[in-house]
């Protein structure tokens, strides 16, 4: 086989021409609707607890805790990743998503043990995005503090 | 070197008989098209044991033990064991012999790790080592996502290209004498990289592979594809078995009728939700075991070259951005 550059470029081109693509157009129609919906659920709840008399804050808070106790609950049943593997970022960037990339590696690694296994595994899939959203927040900040 | 043939290739002088051949499979496999052909289908992905690695280790030692039964063999008859599977360090496969106690040879060649151990067998077999050889390989899909990929529940989606690892264990028995078809010669490969980093088209690393070891062996017996009944690839895939007739067909080569792949054979992509298709070591061991090798014993494929493909990438390498390096083994075996 003839493994120079440009054999590497053309095989390069054949293999994109070869391999099929996913259907962008029907995904993000898909990402959308359950996005939205899960979008919808929470404001829903966050009506629901503003009307049982919550403050806007407190409303906030039951929302999250609410939202990430389903998806983990749902993690754990198995039934997340079959949405998300329809939804895609529809499912995976609500506070649902994180949920279900703490509780994934949690059920994953239970066998290795509670400290080694489940305890270090949890923030393989989730970790840069607490590591990078800190550090966004901390740049905002900054940028805020000036600005102001 | 008086056996050696051409470039890469060897034959052997008194070819190695497949004496038999069994496949366990997992629940996924025992759904698909193959479902009345394997010897055994575990009824879920655990098999009475705890971890998936324990699961694939149970399923990789029945592979074996049911391999030597068929033959009408007993465990010591066996003079050596070569296997090798997907996990850190092939412990899926020691652990499966750890109570057979024969001879071992722990072997490492990703998805053509069939494809190795036949070939190393026969030599053993040809140049009277050893009268009878167990080659086997094994995977385990939940302990290859864990090892490779993400964890099994995190909600995401695959790409059309990327495959599914078969849960399973094949295993033939290579003997001096018996009843069967014999692997007449065989042509290693080299390992052959075109550049390809994505690791959801593992098909599209390995085709050059399939494709360099099929013109060596066509070349170095002055051979032609139209001899062969079947050209067998270990798990390309649809789009790695596109791929291969393309670039066949580039060096003049029409493999296009015989050429089948096991990745493609093992699963029903329309119904199963296996994209690509099949992979992983068990992918063409199973394949083999169950669909192929009765053919070849009923006389119905006369001439058959086994082409097991293994991407020899690891998953911090395939962090760090680099190329997946790629093998194919090839082996003609004769009714």
């Amino acid at each position: 086989m003839d493994s120079s550059e440009l054999s590497k470029k053309k095989y390069k081109n054949l293999v994109d021409e070869a391999s099929p693509n996913s259907n962008v157009y029907r995904d993000c129609l898909k990402a959308f609707a359950v996005g939205g919906a899960i979008c919808c659920i929470g404001q829903a709840l966050n009506n629901l607890w503003v009307n049982l008399g919550a403050s806007m804050d407190e409303a906030g808070a039951y929302t999250a805790i609410a939202l990430v106790l389903s998806s983990v609950l749902l993690t754990g049943l198995g039934v997340y990743d079959k949405l998300g593997k329809h939804a895609g970022a529809g499912s995976f960037v609500p506070i649902t998503g994180f949920a279900n990339a703490m509780a994934a590696p949690a059920v994953e690694f239970k066998r290795e043990g509670f400290i080694m296994g489940v305890g270090a595994k949890m923030f393989t899939v989730a970790g840069p995005v607490i590591v990078y959203g800190t550090l966004a927040s901390i740049v905002v900040g900054l940028v805020y503090y000036i600005l102001k | 070197m008086r056996r050696h043939v051409g470039k890469q290739s060897i034959r052997f002088d008194l070819p190695p008989v497949i004496r038999a051949a069994a496949s366990v499979v997992g629940p996924k496999e025992g759904d698909g098209p193959l479902k009345d052909r394997f010897d055994r289908i575990m009824p879920d992905m655990l098999s009475g044991t705890n971890s998936w690695e324990k699961a694939e280790s149970a399923l990789a030692r029945q592979g074996i033990e049911l391999a030597v039964d068929k033959a009408g063999l007993s465990m010591p008859e066996i003079d050596y064991i070569l296997a090798g599977d997907l996990l850190n360090q092939s412990i899926g496969s020691t652990y499966a012999v750890r109570s057979l106690e024969r001879p071992f040879f722990g072997l490492f060649s990703a998805c053509s790790t069939i494809g190795e151990a036949m070939t190393l067998g026969c030599v053993l077999v040809d140049g009277e080592y050893a009268d009878n050889i167990a080659a086997a390989a094994s995977s385990h899909f939940c302990a290859a996502e864990k090892t490779f990929r993400n964890p099994l529940e995190l909600g995401g989606q695959r790409p059309l290209t990327s495959s599914w690892t078969v849960t399973g264990d094949g295993c033939v028995i290579i003997s001096s004498s018996g009843k069967g078809p014999r692997i007449t010669a065989a042509t290693t490969g080299k390992i052959i990289d075109m550049g390809i980093k994505d690791v959801n088209n593992m098909g599209a690393a390995m085709a050059p592979a399939a494709a360099d070891v099929l013109i060596h062996h066509f070349e170095d017996f002055n051979a032609q594809p139209s001899g062969y009944d079947a050209i067998v690839t270990g798990d390309l895939g649809s789009t790695g078995l596109k791929l291969l007739k393309t670039l066949m067909a580039e060096k003049g080569y029409d493999i296009g009728e015989n050429a089948f792949d096991c990745g493609v054979e093992i699963f029903d992509a329309k119904t199963q939700d296996t994209h690509a298709g099949g992979s992983g070591p068990a992918c063409s061991a199973v394949t083999f075991a169950s669909l192929f090798y009765p053919k070849l014993c009923e006389g119905r494929i006369k001439r058959l070259l086994f082409v097991p493909t293994g991407a020899l990438m690891n998953s911090t390498t395939a962090m760090q951005g680099e190329t997946m390096p790629s093998i194919a083994h090839a082996l003609r075996i004769e009714a």
